[in-house]
């Protein structure tokens, strides 16, 4: 294998896994905040008992998010040096902000607030939660704009002596019209992600017929974070399907597999293509589906693969610029499919525990708690679609994926820092399972009414 | 002063809040065993910097993501040419970082047992090849005229660079073990006195060597002032640490990392890189700089940005500045909370 394949794989291993933990800690700082707020607000012991319980949870894979961001940091520089010269002039500043302006804030307050509770007065205690949420959302504001760059670069020029991408406006890239929706729809999905994880874990201790009621305020605002964040995601998803149909059209093309420009174009259900994925050989379709969710427009054009890569050619040159189709395709329907599925879940689970009903059905439970599963594949399939859907392309339209990897690098060393990563992960993933299992067992420290309640002495989660 | 130097500096001063903070927690991570005989002074040993060490380590996030945004070429020719030790870095980073949040999660002695073994090695590589690394960007390094790193792995292991790491490794171990003095009561406290009492007449002739061969290799005059200061810091800590000054000799020994980091930059400009095979194929702060505009804009974002960090960074230290005893430590901190609830004590 080359070292520009293994880096590929080394980046899609290692991103897919820190994104395990991403979407988590985006959601569950918030609602963690929100359970806190509740028990400021109203001083009831059960929310204290919430916030801490899942506090933990959020913090155990906060650590793995955030050792798992630094090899993403690095491996740009290691792997990718020569993406890492043409795009640094612009990429660079969204990921130095995200450091400043972020990173330090999220770790800083997140500090404070595992090791504050009996040394901050309540209200201070507080703000540091949401500080620290608020920051953890504003380092994926940064890291989405360098990505939307990726995919769509605005604000630049290419520089005539060097060669590379110049920045001429920061503006242009933090409100990138692709940035604009990917940040919402990304930030909406995390929602999703971290509201049926509060939800299957609610579920989970709440199977038992005697299992008491003090997981039924979370496993509601589980559900109501997955539906309304699951429509959020929903709306946020179509404007972006017809920014891409604009701006990346192939990937769109590939998103459907439709070899052949239509008007109106139907979308496939279910399409059979030839084992290399270079046409069609049985599909099932709707007919006007695709035209309305690229264009809004029932009738309107879309293009197709092979018209495309026609016009491909003739801006960029010669060569092969159709990403892997059958990856595309499925990915793109396996990460909506997820998401329906749990939103669709998440209102049966509200429709089935409404007014204190309390569901019967050992079936009911057992599939609330392994609901976790769906989100976390939505969001993988996500993200593979979006990067692969961009090849050959790391900068769409100006650099190849080709022409990225690190020149001094061989195979051998990639080889080895993939290996090692991956094992590592491996091993990392066994732990954390574990940890993350037993903290859920545990379940929740019973509330009891705090009759000391003068703001001190509230033990704090010393390691 | 134009920006390009400005950012020089500025990477410089990341660095330094790097090596002075991350400093004390890689010495952390290192004596936890040493320090601590049974598990709850294990605990006061590790939880002096459980607030304090993921902000630590944003400091190399940020000096990382700066060199990416204002020296694209030296982030690239850097993290491209010291491939396999930065992995190791990566590695052990990786490996402290869940080891500080997953050592209480379980009640085993030999869970704590090996979660310590990976403190101690996961902040001793790091500890070890910062200085290496240091040392070999100081001296110069094989690169060509297309800015790429040209030698292997073993280019990066000469006596210079080794010693390098040794002075890393134990200034560090010194620093982490004033911190303890510093932020702990009791036997703990005394422990790590004493050891810091034995590590300065160590430290001490390593640094003051490392410092006049790195003036040797590339002398400049500004570099030698820093020295000096580093130097006279080191011998003011000590003097501090025998009068049982732990704050101010904590003090002398963060300046004294932050007066060695400053000799390094100094000795480097106007060069970020130089090369080994041409002087020709320097990269400097020149030819390695993003463009005018990035860097006005990050200009921007780090004169605005950076005196806040600093002020909650120092706030947080400032909450947690209250000294760690056995008593302070919750029982047992098995289930990850760590907290001993009112309900708990109920029912025991």
């Amino acid at each position: 294998m080359s070292a520009e394949t293994l880096a590929r794989w080394q980046f899609a291993v290692t991103t897919i896994y820190h994104y395990l933990f991403v979407p988590l800690t985006i959601g569950l700082s918030m609602l963690v905040a929100g359970m806190q707020t509740a028990w400021y607000r109203t001083n009831d012991p059960r929310w204290k008992s919430l916030t801490k319980f899942f506090g933990k949870l959020f913090l155990i894979n906060f650590a793995m998010g955030v050792v798992t961001g630094i090899v993403q940091e690095f491996q740009f520089g290691m792997n990718w040096s020569s993406y890492s010269r043409f795009v640094g002039d612009v990429f660079g500043a969204p990921l130095a902000m995200e450091g400043i302006l972020a990173f330090f804030l999220e770790s800083t307050f997140l500090g404070l607030w595992i090791f504050g509770w009996d040394r901050l007065p309540k209200k201070v205690h507080l703000a540091c939660i949401w500080i620290a949420a608020i920051g953890t959302n504003l380092s994926a504001f940064f890291i989405l704009a360098a990505n939307s760059w990726m995919q769509h670069p605005v604000g630049y020029v290419l520089d005539p002596i060097t060669g590379r991408a110049r920045l001429t406006s920061i503006w242009a890239v933090l409100t990138n019209s692709t940035a604009l929706v990917t940040i919402p729809h990304t930030l909406a999905a995390a929602f999703v992600m971290a509201g049926v994880f509060v939800l299957s874990i609610s579920a989970w201790h709440l199977r038992k017929p005697n299992a008491g009621d003090l997981f039924r305020p979370t496993l509601k605002l589980g559900a109501l974070t997955v539906l309304v964040a699951g429509l959020l995601t929903a709306v946020t998803g179509d404007l972006q399907a017809r920014i891409m149909t604009e701006q990346q059209p192939m990937k769109m093309a590939a998103a459907e597999a439709l070899y052949n420009t239509s008007a109106p174009a139907s979308f496939s259900l279910l399409t059979i293509g030839s084992l290399d994925g270079s046409a069609e050989q049985w599909s099932l379709r709707v007919p006007h589906v695709l035209s309305f969710m690229a264009t809004g427009d029932s009738n309107g054009k879309v293009e197709g693969i092979n018209q495309l890569q026609k016009r491909y050619e003739a801006s960029y040159g010669p060569g092969d610029y159709r990403p892997n189709i059958p990856l595309a395709y499925w990915t793109f329907r396996l990460m909506i499919g997820f998401g329906l599925v749990a939103a669709a879940g998440a209102a049966i689970a509200l429709w089935l525990t409404r007014k204190g009903r309390q569901p019967s059905s050992a079936l009911f439970w057992r599939i609330a708690s392994w609901s976790l599963a769906l989100p976390i594949l939505a969001n993988s399939t996500a993200w593979l679609f979006t990067e692969m859907g961009r090849q050959p392309w790391t900068v769409f339209g100006l650099l190849k994926t080709t022409e990225s990897a690190s020149p001094t690098v061989g195979p051998g060393m990639v080889a080895t820092s993939f290996v090692t990563l991956t094992l590592l992960y491996g091993v990392l993933a066994v732990v954390e399972i574990r940890i993350l299992l037993s903290a859920i067992g545990k379940g929740a420290a019973p509330p009891v009414i705090d009759l000391t309640d003068s703001g001190v002495a509230e033990p704090a989660f010393a390691y | 002063m134009p920006l390009y130097d400005f950012w020089f500096g500025l990477i410089a001063v990341l660095w330094i809040g790097y090596f002075v903070l991350e400093g004390f927690d890689f010495g952390v991570g290192m004596l936890i065993r040493y320090l601590g005989h049974d598990d709850t002074e294990h605990r006061v040993v590790l939880n002096t910097v459980g607030p304090l060490w993921d902000g630590n380590e944003v400091w190399l996030l940020v000096a990382g993501g700066a060199t990416f945004a204002a020296f694209p070429d030296w982030y690239a020719t850097l993290f491209s040419g010291f491939y396999l030790p930065l992995l190791l870095i990566l590695v052990a980073l990786i490996v402290r970082g869940v080891g500080f949040e997953y050592r209480g999660k379980r009640d085993s002695a030999l869970w704590r047992r090996n979660w310590d073994v990976a403190l101690l090695v996961g902040s001793a590589i790091p500890a070890l090849l910062w200085g290496v690394a240091f040392a070999n960007i100081v001296r110069g390094v094989p690169i060509d005229g297309h800015k790429e790193y040209t030698g292997g792995f073993f280019n990066l292991l000469n006596p210079y660079a080794l010693l390098g790491g040794v002075v890393t490794l134990s200034v560090f171990l010194l620093h982490g073990a004033l911190f303890i003095s510093l932020k702990t009561r009791g036997e703990v406290s005394r422990r790590a006195h004493l050891l810091a009492g034995r590590l300065f007449p160590l430290v001490i002739p390593l640094a003051a060597g490392f410092l006049v061969w790195t003036l040797g290799q590339r002398w400049q005059p500004w570099a030698a002032v820093s020295s000096v200061v580093a130097a006279v810091a080191l011998l003011a800590a000590w003097y501090a640490d025998r009068a049982g000054r732990d704050g101010w000799a904590f003090a002398a020994s963060a300046i004294a990392i932050a007066s060695t980091v400053i000799t390094l930059f100094a000795c480097l400009f106007p060069a970020v890189m130089p090369s080994s095979t041409s002087s020709a194929f320097d990269l400097t702060v020149t030819n390695a700089a993003s463009s005018h505009y990035t860097l006005m804009v990050m200009t921007w974002v780090a004169v605005l940005g950076t005196p806040v960090v600093l002020a909650y960074q120092a706030w947080s230290i400032w909450v947690f500045r209250a000294r760690l005893g056995i008593e302070d430590i919750p029982a047992p901190a098995i289930d990850g909370s760590g907290a001993r609830h009112p309900a708990d004590a109920n029912q025991a």
